[in-house]
């Protein structure tokens, strides 16, 4: 068993429901106990879609159990049917189902219904949602597109666009800002999958010249299979951050033989960092966490193009563990994978980074410990599924990066009146930054002893058993809060090292001047 | 007084009840959780059971508490699937390293969910074996959330009736009232001044606010339900001598008035300082809700199956406020309790027990009501083909309950109503 307080994905049969819930004309039939409908409002609330999911639920009860399940589950997926008449159906089991072994596979095969039908196989105590996406796509992929194309045209390249889903973070408009570079250099667009295609569509993905893998977590299966099957070459750069966006330009370029210069476009995100009040920008110390893709995007863009520095770098699914370890090796950090919240929380913790970049469990855990954060990665919230156009990818996607991750941060001046002048009894630090919670919670009432400089949990090393003198910790208390913690951490660390026992005044500024960056 | 007399015996209490067999829309009762972790301060909530069962619990509330909450998952993984007799280890283990980390929590309930029945782990010897461990810190105790046997707000039912047998006992001479049922801090209050102006007491509530402050019980235990669910709980109550005091749910004017004086009756209260003590609260009951009287009069309003409170919900506004409810729909309808609700409601309407979404929907296309009260499942799809709906958690989420409630209670159903008339887009 494992102890989860919030977990960062939920169960594969949400991830077959993402691809379900962003086709067209595909219905999903889930043999579930009563209950897991709750999924139906991922859709309908935080992606605030209007019309349901095209799921069928068996919500069997325990008075059902005794009896035949499978019977529920035959009479569900007929009337699933003869309401919807699907182009396609998914057919499968939650976790509960999956205990009780009713084999929705067998159960629908022997009821020959009038259209394809895909039996998915979600080991639920094993797998989770990205990968049970990835999975339901690439099953849908094989099953409908098997046959080769007729005859590829060579008046234009074409391209799928593979991987954007329902409840996917940006997904939306990822695709309209991709969508704007392949116009830009004369490449059509031949399919979107999942999002917004049909069962035809599927069947017609073999018609492109190429694939691009936007979400390798949702779509790198069914490209790979692809390449296989029909001999369609795969763009694997995400273009997320500005440098990655010339990447992908330049990627796609080759493969066409167009001259990538149509696409190129400036964008704000270089001047703007360059400007000279990004300057404070620089060293600032983040840590990142999230999908692998997008943490590793978001690393090349805080480090190269924002000029900060990753102190730490991570992700929740292990499936692309091996990229995350390989990004990690470029910025000097230990990768961390880890689907355990409190593990993230004990990294962050131990790194006291000045901006948190991650998903919506890094802002409880930055919120806790006062500490900067934007979002760059699912789960998301509702919030993150924004009215105005805000994509990731692309060079507007840069723009919106930029905005997004300096927001959270004190501005510049205040930065420094923060540093010079400590005493100000509006203008506290104490405060926070700017954009953090204007006053102060009332905590809960087991959390009161919590915050950033008295931790729950032990420290890492025994050096927290040292003792500060008075005067000495009244010095730290000079020190703006947003590095506080990283010093108070490097003079217990320093004085651990030389076996000092009692923190002084010098003792910080000897740390200072020995961790000096 | 305006008892239920008063409205005659025009109601629903012989209409026939279509009972549906289909797709339930409807949450499991794990969800209760999520007010009952607030209410009682020193309890935590581990739920054993799947993924599944975690993704819900933060969908549904987490992502809403930005505060760590009391509740988390022990996560069944395969391996725990393949021996039983790790699984209990695997518990014992997730329980220290739960309490080591929040050695403030009192009481501790393991939570069985939809995973945990079908694999038979039996949470409630598990519950024993490690309040001996922790005895004398944590009281851990066992009830189920799952799916398969609760829906919605029978989850705390649940909790609750799991609450009953460790109650102490009361064996004192003079009868005492509970107030049974988890409602907000301040409506709470307001109940307990009332009951004090009225000079009854001893009063408690279950549940309290602490673990450590529970309520006795005995036969001389006299309790009010404040809410429709608990029929679990009252039986447990029942079992254990107490006496339930037949009343109507207190919403509204009316409903708050019958309710008080079911007590009021049992501790013979003289009846002039039943009415003179509770007419403030009456009067500024009648004057909020007339305001919300004419946007909701004649309007047709139909309650999908949900909380259990749609047929208490549907009286008051059909009583209240002149609405008329077209379908009333809830989980599970417990006759006994609902008597004199089902009395009150307008013989013309429609009542069903169980679901099959589709079908229900299509009724609902049909009727076309004003207004629908429906779960966050079906409320934007059912806006977006442009009839108005109210999502139904919220009326577990806010305080409803009471004389100074019942003006929020009608604006909880004028509120989208006002919207679609005021938007301009
Ligand atoms: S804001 Fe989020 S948590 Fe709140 S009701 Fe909407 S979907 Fe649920
Ligand atoms: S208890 Fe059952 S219905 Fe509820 S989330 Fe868990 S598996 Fe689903």
């Amino acid at each position: 068993m494992q102890l989860t307080v919030w977990t960062y994905e939920g169960p594969p049969h949400v991830g077959a429901m993402r691809i379900a819930t962003a086709m067209e004309d595909v219905h999903y039939v889930l043999h579930a106990p009563q209950g897991d409908t709750y999924a139906d409002l991922l859709f309908t609330m935080i992606e605030r879609r209007g019309k349901r999911p095209p799921v069928t639920y068996t919500t069997f009860q325990a008075r059902d159990l005794g009896k035949d399940t499978a019977a529920l589950f035959q009479t569900a997926a007929r009337d699933a049917y003869a309401r919807f008449t699907p182009g396609a159906m998914l057919v499968g089991a939650s976790c509960t189902a999956e205990l009780i072994q009713d084999d929705p596979a067998g159960l629908v095969a022997a009821m020959d219904l009038p259209c394809p039908v895909v039996a998915l196989e979600l080991p639920s105590y094993q797998r989770k949602e990205n990968w049970g996406a990835a999975e339901t796509f690439y099953q849908l992929v094989r099953t409908l597109a098997a046959s080769p194309a007729p005859n590829r045209s060579n008046a234009r390249p074409t391209a799928n666009i593979l991987g954007p889903t329902a409840l996917g973070f940006r997904h939306r408009d990822d695709v309209i800002e991709v969508r704007r570079i392949l116009n830009a250099l004369g490449i059509a667009v031949n399919v979107v999958a999942p999002l917004g295609a049909t069962t035809a569509d599927i069947a017609r993905l073999p018609a492109a010249d190429f694939n691009i893998c936007l979400y390798p977590e949702i779509a790198d299966t069914a490209c790979r299979w692809l390449a296989r099957e029909h001999g369609q070459p795969v763009v694997t750069t995400v273009p997320i951050g500005h440098g990655a966006t010339r990447d992908f330009i330049a990627e796609l370029a080759a493969l066409t033989g167009i001259d990538p210069a149509g696409a190129c476009d400036p964008g704000h995100l270089p001047w703007w960092s360059r400007s000279v009040d990004s300057t404070y920008l620089t060293g600032k110390r983040v840590f990142i966490f999230g999908d692998a893709t997008h943490a590793i995007a978001a690393a090349r863009v805080a480090r190269d193009e924002l000029g900060f520095e990753v102190v730490g770098l991570g992700c929740y699914n292990r499936e692309f563990a091996r990229d995350l370890r390989a990004a990690a090796a470029l910025y000097g950090v230990t990768p961390l994978i880890t689907d355990d919240y409190l593990v993230v929380e004990e990294a962050i913790q131990a790194l006291q980074p000045e901006l948190v970049l991650g998903t919506q469990m890094e802002r409880h855990i930055a919120k806790r410990l006062r500490i900067p954060c934007a979002v760059i990665s699912a789960p998301v919230h509702v919030q993150d599924f924004p009215a105005r156009y805000s994509p990731q990818m692309g060079f507007e996607g840069a723009n919106v990066l930029f905005d997004t991750w300096v927001h959270p941060l004190v501005m510049g001046l205040e930065e420094h009146l923060l540093t010079m002048f400590r005493d100000d009894f509006e203008f506290s630090d104490m405060a926070g930054a700017s954009h953090l919670a204007p006053l102060p919670v009332a905590p809960e009432p087991a959390l009161q002893a919590v915050s950033p400089e008295v931790a729950p949990h032990p420290a890492p090393d025994a050096s927290a058993a040292r003792v500060w003198s008075a005067d000495a910790e009244r010095e730290l208390l000079k020190i703006p809060f947003f590095v506080r913690g990283k010093a108070r951490r490097n003079t217990e660390r320093f004085a651990a090292e030389r076996d000092v026992a009692t923190i002084t005044i010098d003792t910080l500024y000897d740390a200072k001047a020995h961790y000096a960056r | 007084m305006a008892t239920a007399q008063h409205f005659g015996r025009t109601g629903c209490d012989a209409t026939p009840v279509l009972r549906e067999r289909g797709q339930r829309e409807v949450f499991c009762g794990l969800t209760g959780i999520i007010w009952l972790h607030r209410k009682i301060q020193d309890a935590f909530f581990l739920v054993v059971g799947s993924r599944t069962c975690a993704h819900l619990l933060q969908s549904a509330a987490g992502v809403m508490v930005f505060a760590e909450p009391r509740f988390a998952t022990a996560i069944i993984e395969e391996r725990d699937l393949a021996g039983m007799a790790d699984c209990n280890d695997e518990l014992d283990r997730i329980v220290d390293q739960m309490l080591l980390r929040r050695p403030d929590i009192k009481l501790l309930f393991l939570v069985g969910s939809c995973p945990s029945e079908v694999i038979k782990l039996d949470l409630s010897r598990a519950a024993a074996r490690l309040s001996v461990k922790h005895g004398g810190t944590t009281r851990i105790l066992n009830y189920s959330g799952s799916g398969i046997e609760t829906t919605f707000t029978e989850g705390e039912d649940a909790c609750l009736a799991a609450l009953v047998p460790g109650l102490a006992a009361d064996a004192s001479a003079k009868p005492s009232l509970m107030i049974v049922g988890a409602l907000p801090d301040v409506v709470e209050d307001q109940f307990l001044r009332l009951f004090d102006a009225l000079g009854i007491g001893p009063v408690h509530t279950l549940p309290a606010r602490r673990a450590g402050a529970m309520p006795p019980v005995g036969p001389n235990t006299r309790f009010l339900l404040a809410q429709p669910f608990l029929g679990e709980t009252a039986r447990a109550l029942e079992d254990r001598g107490a006496t339930r005091l037949d009343a109507l749910f207190p919403f509204g004017a009316e409903g708050t008035t019958d309710w008080l004086h079911a007590a009021a009756q049992a501790f013979g209260v003289d009846a002039m300082q039943f009415r003179r003590t509770i007419a403030p609260g009456r009067e500024r009951a009648k004057r909020a809700l007339a305001h919300a009287r004419p946007l909701l009069e004649g309007r047709r309003i139909s309650f999908l199956p949900d909380s259990q409170l749609e047929i208490p919900l549907a009286r008051f506004l059909a009583i209240e406020l002149g609405m008329v409810p077209v379908e009333v729909g809830t989980p599970y309808l417990h006759r006994r309790h609902l008597a004199r609700e089902l009395a009150l409601l307008p013989a013309a309407t429609r009542l069903s027990e169980g679901q099959d979404v589709d079908r229900q929907l299509d009724r609902v296309r049909a009727d076309r009501p004003d207004l629908t009260v429906c779960g966050l499942g079906l409320a934007n799809p059912l806006e977006a083909e442009g009839l108005t709906t109210k999502w139904a958690i919220e009326l577990v989420f806010s305080p409803v309950h009471g004389f100074d409630q019942a003006g929020d209670l009608a604006d909880l159903f004028a509120r989208p109503l006002r919207r679609r008339d005021l938007l301009r887009v």
